[in-house]
């Protein structure tokens, strides 16, 4: 049945060839654990991307309950985690992910590093592979906020202080980021909502597709 | 066991293997989170119970409007809202209309027309209906009028919940 309708499609949209280009390529020895062991390192930069795709997913579940208003942002996680069956897990989901996906980047960022894959010919996707590390950190400081609780907001402030101390635009980029010259408020809370939930995804999308892009472009660098 | 068509290959068992911890592993994930969102569907709402809204000695066998307030709990937000009920005494017995028009929800009043003083008139598209609730035949409304649970205690009327006429 669900042959009968894959080859419909098949024969129609020549979809098998197009799946075959993403999926079915071999993969080298030295980066199959199979016959290394050791080449279990070659794993974080996938496990990132789950989790990420985990995180896109449970983020996605969480705003079906969250609102970013100053008055009602803490009341609705509290509803979330208290009221509505399984809410806690799904929010536990994106609370631990989010740490658990930044720890796997990092693996990532290590192996390659000591591995010196980055280099030619591949220095092109260590540049992108460090703009994707502030991503992920950015959506770990405008995410740490929407729960609205003290310790959300008095780390929000450090951190606004933090970009406040940039040379020249300090006082700028901090305004730009909170909405407003002193308060931590109504504003602050409406921009990391639309910069965690818009634009940050956004741009971790396009982001990966040319990671993955120059990785099936240029392969897996080779063995050590 | 009969040779090779019914031995699983080497093939077959890594697929089920692989399609089995992967299906196990994407229900893990999507069950929490498909659970909390249809959440609304399955949640039991508890009813606020039986409000005061007026005093027995006040009812006649003509039907009338009596205001009451309710607590609405929605989700993290508290309200009051005002609602509207048209009580009257048919014999022994206290009957209380929801003003919620059976066609499509709009507010009816008891004598709304003046030409018809003895009904309950819906402006929205002429619906009509008996002093009991039963609608008018040929007007819009499909259903009698709902009713309130009724109670009375120490000459005071206690409205409860929605009820459908069946
Ligand atoms: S809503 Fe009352 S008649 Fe249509």
């Amino acid at each position: 049945m669900l042959k009968k309708l894959y080859d419909w499609i098949d024969e129609r949209l020549e979809v098998t060839p197009m799946w075959r280009d993403i999926a079915d390529h071999e993969v080298p020895e030295h980066v199959n654990p199979a016959h290394h062991f050791s080449a279990f390192v070659y794993c974080f930069g996938g496990l990132t991307f789950f989790i990420i795709l985990i995180q896109f997913l449970s983020g996605m579940f969480l705003t079906l309950y969250y609102v970013p208003d100053i008055e009602n942002a803490w009341k609705s996680v509290y509803y979330l985690q208290n009221e509505v069956a399984f809410g806690k897990i799904v929010r536990a989901m994106h609370h631990w992910g989010a740490s658990l996906a930044l720890v796997m980047m990092f693996l990532h960022m290590l192996r390659v590093y000591f591995q010196g894959a980055y280099k030619k010919p591949r220095e092109l996707n260590w540049i992108i592979g460090v703009l994707l590390f502030i991503i992920m950190l950015a959506f770990g400081f405008t995410g740490y906020l929407l729960p609205w609780d003290m310790k959300a907001v008095m780390a929000t402030k450090v951190g606004l202080q933090i970009a406040e101390q940039s040379p020249l635009i300090g006082g700028v980029l901090k305004t730009l980021l909170s909405g407003d010259p002193t308060i931590i408020g109504a504003l602050t809370l409406t921009r990391f909502f639309a910069i965690h939930v818009f634009f940050l995804p956004a741009a971790l999308i396009g982001l990966l597709v040319l990671h993955f892009y120059m990785i099936r472009k240029q392969g897996i660098s080779g063995p050590l | 066991m009969p040779d090779n068509d019914n031995k699983v290959t080497r093939r077959q068992f890594l697929n089920y293997t692989l399609m089995g911890v992967g299906g196990f592993m994407a229900a893990g994930m999507l069950t929490p989170m498909i659970r909390a969102a249809i959440d609304p569907v399955l949640k039991v709402k508890e009813d606020s119970g039986f409000i005061p809204v007026g005093d027995i000695k006040d009812l006649t066998n003509e039907p009338k409007r009596f205001d009451f307030k309710v607590t609405v709990q929605d989700a993290w937000h508290k309200s009051e809202e005002t609602n509207t009920a048209w009580i009257y005494k048919d014999n022994d017995k206290i009957i209380a209309h929801s003003p919620q028009c059976k066609h499509l929800g709009c507010v009816v009043n008891w004598a709304g027309d003046p030409n018809k003083p003895n009904q309950y008139f819906c402006p929205c598209h002429n619906g009509y209906y008996e002093k009991d609730g039963t609608n008018v035949p040929n007007t819009p409304p499909i259903a009698p009028l709902d009713r309130f649970e009724v109670d009375v205690k120490d000459g005071t009327i206690y409205l409860g919940k929605i009820i459908p006429v069946a």
